[in-house]
């Protein structure tokens, strides 16, 4: 039997003292699209952090197609095709749209995704190429986040809550995309406080409470009550 | 509701404390048991360790890194000498007086520098000092360019004997560095010195909290010039003779107060003390190697930064909760 | 450099209402007028130079927010490289170029990636400490190996050509080229900032570092090839100071000032503005030097601190 795409293993997080991650064990194949969701502070985006690199875990901890990369530099892990879209955006302020895009696709690595394949994704940005990227609203700098990490060619997407500050008819457009790119190949890690629209896009869903798995599964087969018991910790 | 007090000493600021004064009163009494250069040295010693200490308080605690103190040095220098041989003031009178013309002037300087942030405040007093230095060399009337002495008369004024001289000239030392250092500890107990240490700890945060930092860092910026400017006056009566560049060196004044606050630990009260002592050691060894021993002192400086931040004293203070002058803040609740 | 012009014009005719005593006074004023037209020139084009030590200061700050003291030591490590090269080779300083821009910006990534790379953070202090230790460094290492001696490298023939611009008007060809040199390197450094990937790269790293490593890129070696460059143009300006005038181990400090001066005055993050302050510094020397050759070095710190009070933000500061 072949590795998955991801394997997180007994993963343990520390922020200095506090440890924020306790013996996390989460598996992605290839075409998935997982969601871990959970209340503030449960570790999700700490999580997505361990796997991109962003915070260095003991290498065995995080496995990507069999090899161990728990302890390698962000832009090594980026190299290897995992990218982030990073929680609250966080575009480049002086670059334009265009190039923010441009700064994702620095590495060169192969695959279907250039800047002509983003904006058929997202048209609105093409008109906007030359712009500020702050100068966008919140639902279109969110587009270009997930464009600019499409632009590595990723294997695996790690998406921190798209949806933060969006209206509820962004959040929709947003989502109503994500179909786009797994059908190219990307399988995807969604951290999501919206449960409705995670529920609905992922197949496998994760939820985490203060560090811990509380409950893990098919999407469909999750009931409201056992869903509310493992956010809440009840 | 619980009474509470803050304690500020422990057991080894108060073995300290203690040790502390035994070598003053054992310092006092060198003039009966060094010879004159020894004197000399020691004079040096305490000068180091006062530029040091108000460096220390500047940098390590109001955040606020000046390349440039050498300005006051020289500037406190040269009041003295034109007090002094122009003016006909006593010597040992004008030194106070010196220190507080150089603090006044200190203060549009201050309100120019503080235009300035972090590293480009530094340079900027970089620049200060080099004008007043310009400035010292456009004087005539003290020497312009290539410096001036002090005539036989006023050196003379201090004492009448050459040995009561030394004697004198080293008594003031002495005590200027105990009053520095006192200074220094009764700010650092004071509220002012509650607020510097947030200041130095994190600055925003601090600021939140209501503390005036501007305001704060204006008074001890002016405060740093006034002991600086008395410091530096006492050092060039010392030498009798003053030059531009040597009264506004900058490796004198700040590269080797810099290195000593560094490498004995910065933010520390005893910090600059081992630091002078550590740099001293090293001058007596090294010194003959010339530009070489710059070098060291320099690679030795780099050193400690990357490795040992905290200079040798954070090392010892980390480890072992020493500290030698009561400063520490220790809430004890409950009745006496 | 709009407000240039007039204010030149202002001075001229300020002068030409001064009170002649006698007929002859009028030549004599008019030989005067071009005395100063001459002065302010030869300011403008030191000015160039200064924007050179400038650029290199400017480029590292705004990719790293980096401050490195020891800059100007190291245009005095340019000009000695460069001297080592001419001696050893036997080639011109121009050619020397060949030689001293590649050493210096191997120095350059090296020094980052080995030293100053563990001093970027928040702190303010370790940066500011090291390059100052390194400092030291540079110019008691280059007293050991050179002795306080003066030396100068030696350009040939161009050093004392001059072009006649007509009505008394002449400027060193020297000097022209140097001028011609700083806007290219100006140029340059936009051009690579706003229309290249590398440039891209600096940008971005310098918004958000953290986010940068997250799209690949590896912020150890941005910082690295930003410092490369930078020192890449010390040397150009260590080569071309080495030509001017006399060098000793000495001097970097006041070249960092300068280049402060200049940054300072033309406002943060402008390029162009850098320029301009290193004209108006190189103007008030020039003209200082004239009115008593004591005040050449105060009068352009005299003009930095006038800017610094009336206008802290500098005369172009970006708006970021």
């Amino acid at each position: 039997m072949s590795d998955p795409l991801l394997a997180v293993r007994a993963l343990d997080a520390y922020y200095g003292d506090f440890q924020a991650l306790f013996g996390v064990t989460m598996q992605v194949g290839e075409g998935d699209v997982v969601a871990v969701i959970g209340a503030n502070g449960a570790g999700k985006s700490t999580l997505l952090q361990c796997i991109a690199g962003a915070m260095h875990v003991r290498a065995n901890a995080i496995q990507y197609y069999g090899v161990p990369i728990g302890n390698e530099a962000a832009h090594e892990i980026v190299a290897r095709g995992i990218a982030m879209v990073p929680e609250g955006r966080r575009l480049f302020p002086s670059l334009s749209v265009e190039e923010n895009l441009l700064i994702g696709g620095q590495l060169g690595r192969k695959g279907p995704w250039n800047l002509k394949r983003v904006y058929e994704l997202f048209p609105m940005l093409e008109e906007r190429r030359d712009q500020p990227a702050p100068s966008l609203s919140g639902g279109q700098q969110q587009m270009v986040a997930i464009g600019r990490a499409l632009m590595a060619n990723p294997r695996l997407l790690l998406c921190d809550e798209i949806s933060l500050g969006l209206a509820p008819i962004v959040i929709r457009d947003i989502y109503a995309r994500i179909p786009a790119i797994v059908a190219e190949g990307v399988s995807l890690v969604i951290v999501e406080q919206d449960i409705v629209q995670a529920l609905k896009i992922a197949r496998h869903v994760y939820c985490l409470q203060e560090g811990h798995v509380a409950l893990q599964g098919e999407a469909a087969t999750l009931t409201r009550e056992k869903i509310t018991a493992a956010y809440f910790g009840v | 509701m619980a009474e509470f007090r803050v304690e500020h000493s422990n057991w080894s600021s108060r073995i300290g404390t203690a040790i502390v004064l035994v070598a003053l009163v054992a310092l006092a009494a060198a003039p009966w048991w060094a010879d004159r250069a020894d004197l000399r040295l020691l004079s040096e010693i305490y000068a180091y360790v006062a530029l040091a200490s108000l460096w220390n308080v500047l940098a390590g605690y109001a955040g606020l890194v000046s390349v440039g103190q050498q300005a006051y040095v020289g500037l406190g220098a040269y009041l003295l000498f034109g007090l002094a041989s122009l003016a006909g003031v006593n010597p040992l009178a004008a030194i106070p007086i010196s220190a507080a013309a150089a603090a006044i002037v200190s203060v549009p300087v201050a309100a120019l520098m503080f235009r300035l942030r972090g590293h480009y405040f530094a340079i900027g007093t970089w620049v200060m000092a080099e004008v007043f230095r310009l400035l010292a060399a456009q004087t005539s009337a003290l020497g312009g360019g290539s410096g001036t002495s002090l005539p036989v008369s006023v050196v003379l004024s201090i004492a009448s004997s050459r040995q009561m001289r030394e004697f004198v000239l080293y008594w003031v030392a002495l005590a200027q560095v105990a009053v520095i250092l006192l200074g220094i500890v009764w700010l650092l107990r004071s509220r002012y010195g509650l607020a510097l240490t947030a200041i130095r700890d994190n600055e925003l945060g601090a600021r939140s909290n209501g503390i005036n930092v501007a305001r704060i860092k204006f008074v001890v910026y002016v405060a740093v010039a006034f002991g600086t400017a008395m410091v530096g006056a006492l050092i060039f009566l010392q030498k009798i003779r003053i030059s531009p560049d040597t009264a506004f060196s900058v490796n004198d004044w700040t590269a080797f107060v810099i290195f000593i606050t560094v490498i004995g630990g910065i933010g520390r009260i005893e910090g600059p003390i081992i630091g002078t002592v550590v740099f001293f050691v090293l001058r007596q060894t090294l010194a003959d190697l010339g530009a070489i021993y710059l070098l060291i002192l320099g690679v030795v400086a780099i050193a400690v930064m990357l490795k040992a931040p905290k200079g040798i004293w954070g090392l010892i203070a980390d480890r072992f909760g020493w500290q030698v002058f009561p400063l520490e803040r220790r809430l004890v609740i409950g009745k006496r | 450099m709009a407000g240039l012009v007039p204010a030149i014009h202002v001075f001229l005719v300020a002068k030409a209402w001064m009170p002649a005593t006698s007929a002859g006074m009028t030549n004599e004023r008019l030989r005067s007028d071009v005395e100063w037209l001459n002065t302010i020139l030869q300011g403008i084009l030191l000015g160039g130079l200064y924007a050179m030590f400038a650029a290199g200061l400017s480029l590292i700050f705004g990719v790293m927010r980096l401050v490195n003291i020891a800059h100007g030591d190291l245009i005095v490590l340019a000009a000695y490289v460069a001297l080592v090269a001419t001696e050893t080779l036997g080639i011109g300083p121009l050619t020397s170029l060949l030689i001293v821009v590649p050493v210096m910006a191997a120095i350059g990534y090296a020094l980052q990636r080995a030293l100053l790379n563990r001093t970027l953070g928040d702190d303010l202090l370790p940066p500011l400490l090291v390059t100052f230790g390194l400092s030291v460094i540079i110019q008691n290492g280059l007293l050991e190996l050179f002795t306080a001696d003066s030396v100068k490298l030696n350009a040939g023939a161009v050093e004392t050509a001059s072009v006649s611009l007509g009505g008394g008007l002449a400027v060193g060809v020297l000097p022209v080229i140097q001028f011609v040199l700083a806007i290219a390197v100006i140029w340059g450094l936009q051009w690579l900032f706003y229309r290249t990937a590398l440039g891209r790269a600096f940008r971005a790293t310098s918004d958000d570092p953290a986010v940068a490593q997250l799209m690949g890129l590896n912020n150890a070696h941005v910082f690295a090839l930003a410092m490369a460059l930078s020192l890449a143009i010390v040397a150009v300006a260590g080569v071309l100071l080495a030509v001017r005038a006399n060098f000793d181990p000495s001097i970097g400090p006041a070249r960092l000032i300068f280049g402060f001066e200049a940054v300072i005055i033309g406002g943060l993050g402008s390029m162009w503005g850098t320029l301009v302050g290193g004209i108006i510094i190189g103007v008030a020397q020039t003209i200082g030097a004239q009115l008593d050759p004591g005040w050449n070095l105060l009068a352009g710190h005299i003009a930095f601190l006038i800017v610094l009070a009336i206008r802290p933000q500098g005369l172009f500061p970006k708006v970021n």
